[in-house]
């Protein structure tokens, strides 16, 4: 195991003052599900917008701390953003197609790169929508706008579309809160497989969801980072008091 | 018993209320319904081919008002040349890249404020302006870049709210795939902000197009035998062409008067029709 993405002593503040998160330290294992959970407001989301920066349209005002990836303090301003941004993919919780076609929100990364050679985008196309099983579904209505989809549909196709930039990390935002049981179930399944090529991390939409899917998990409470470790030794035999009380249902 | 009696009374309220609303939305109605159709019964008698496409004759009193017609289309045409582009990108940098700060605030009144102004203002501020200090004496040029100012709020004030009303979710989700704040404006956020532009720039220039008090002073002319020939030329124009023949033409024929009004009414209300088809067809189409 090693540390793809390693934050270290993390404090975000917004520009009311709040703090959002407090001397987070944590590494995010490569070729891992490593799920952060916790109660809302536990700063997990503000994590993932630090990761690639996208925190930069929101009135995060200070940083202090290291957030370490290939080597580079990404928070330094010098940092190329957009290339961090292709490096580290986000899908969010609610699926969002761009107001385009199917084809289209997959390529959109690589038009946005200047790709025009159209058989490397349609070989593109299809390897992405198959990693994330959707293919199947698609294939005869790429030209359909993304919206016409069902929302497990969308969601994947979000999916999709950070997997045609051919990222090293995909970071998922609670990407079933949304989604019905089998929907959910696809996208779960999915990571197992997705893991063995890239690094993934994944917020949760509840307790049970991180239990089975965590390779490694951290608990957030109030903006720290409570407890981190190996998935099964956190959900069964948990260090600290607060997340036992939270993996057990005591509050949450 | 009580109870059943409170809720019909309030029903019957509602719809007293109700009832009373659209009989004040039919008497605010009344009034345009009835200017337009007034000029159209007075003013569709004057109406041919030659009146829109002959030069007049008999000092105004007979023939066409084809060089009103054409002044009108050069002067809307100029203002659109000027003032869709700045307006567009200023819609632009106050919506997508402007702080949102003091100095952003101050420049949001001075336009809302700019809408404002009486034209006549903007008349005498182009007099002074593009007809004396830059010399481009009365002529279109003068006049189109006048009523661009006063076209300008309009344009600028749509463009921000439509681009404003496009989801955020959309710029986040572009940005997270790599775009520039530029390449999202271009690929998603503009394309569907559109027909919410084009609509405000249709709306302003329709006002340009109707308004008497920028012109009168900058590019209008009482009565010219000729076209004009180049943009320093001074021109006709429908709307001012309507006040001299109702003031200051004496023995000027009714009919002539009325067709001039229903001219200028069609170019206007037709830009209005364009506009709001334009809105209904990309409502129908939007995604979100």
């Amino acid at each position: 195991m090693s540390a793809k993405i390693s934050v270290q002593n993390l404090t975000l503040m917004y520009s009311d003052g709040v703090e959002s998160l407090q001397n987070v330290s944590i590494d995010i294992i490569a070729n891992a599900v490593n799920v952060l959970f916790g109660p809302a407001g536990g700063g997990k989301s503000t994590l993932l917008r630090a990761l690639n920066r996208l925190n930069d349209l929101a009135d995060v005002d200070t940083a202090q701390g290291k957030i370490v990836f290939n080597e580079q303090n990404i928070l330094d301003p010098a940092t190329d953003v957009i290339e961090l941004r292709r490096k580290v993919g986000m899908v969010f919780s609610r699926p969002a197609p761009l107001p385009l076609s199917v084809y289209e929100n997959v390529i959109y990364g690589l038009r946005l790169m200047g790709e025009r050679n159209k058989s490397l985008l349609d070989e593109r196309v299809e390897q992405s929508l198959r990693q994330a099983v959707l293919w199947d579904e698609v294939y005869d209505r790429l030209n359909d706008p993304g919206t016409s989809l069902s929302g497990g549909q969308q969601q994947r196709l979000c999916i999709a579309r950070v997997l045609a930039l051919e990222p090293e990390v995909i970071m998922l935002d609670e990407p079933t809160s949304a989604l019905d049981p089998v929907s959910t179930a696809k996208i779960e399944g999915m990571l197992a497989t997705l893991k063995e090529r890239l690094t993934i991390i994944l917020v949760p939409h509840n307790v049970q969801q991180a239990a089975r899917t965590a390779d490694y998990a951290g608990f957030f409470l109030q903006g720290r980072l409570v407890e981190y470790a190996p998935g099964k030794e956190l959900f069964l035999k948990p260090r600290e008091k607060e997340t036992q009380d939270y993996v057990t249902g005591r509050f949450g | 018993m009580e109870n059943s009696d409170a809720a019909r009374t309030s029903r019957r309220n509602a719809l007293l209320g109700v009832n009373l609303l659209r009989l004040i939305t039919l008497l605010t109605a009344l009034p345009v319904i009835g200017v337009i159709v007034y000029i159209i019964v007075r003013g569709a008698p004057a109406l041919s081919w030659e009146f829109i496409s002959a030069m007049p004759r008999e000092g105004m009193r007979a023939g066409g008002i084809l060089p009103a017609i054409m002044g009108t289309f050069y002067l809307t045409l100029g203002t659109a040349v000027f003032s869709v582009p700045l307006g567009v990108a200023a819609g632009i940098y106050i919506a997508e890249y402007a702080p949102d700060n003091r100095a952003t605030r101050l420049v949001r009144i001075a336009i809302i404020n700019l809408a404002g102004i009486p034209s006549v203002v903007y008349g005498l501020f182009g007099l002074g302006l593009f007809v004396l200090f830059l010399k481009f004496g009365t002529s279109i040029l003068a006049a189109s870049l006048t009523l661009s100012i006063m076209t300008l709020p309009v344009i600028i004030s749509t463009t921000e709210e439509a681009l404003r009303q496009v989801p955020n979710a959309f710029r986040v989700v572009s940005t997270s795939l790599g775009a520039t704040r530029w390449q999202t404006i271009k690929r998603i956020t503009l394309p569907q902000a559109l027909p919410g532009v084009i609509t405000g720039v249709i709306l302003g220039l329709e006002r340009a197009a109707g308004e008497t008090a920028p012109i009168m002073f900058t590019g209008a002319a009482f009565f010219l035998p000729l076209l004009p020939q180049s943009p320093l030329d001074a021109t006709m124009a429908l709307p001012y062409h309507i006040f001299v023949i109702s003031t200051s033409v004496p023995g000027m024929p009714v009919e002539i008067q009325y067709g001039t009004v229903l001219v200028l009414l069609i170019f206007v209300l037709g830009m209005n029709v364009i506009a709001t088809l334009i809105r209904n067809r990309a409502r129908a189409r939007r995604q979100w």
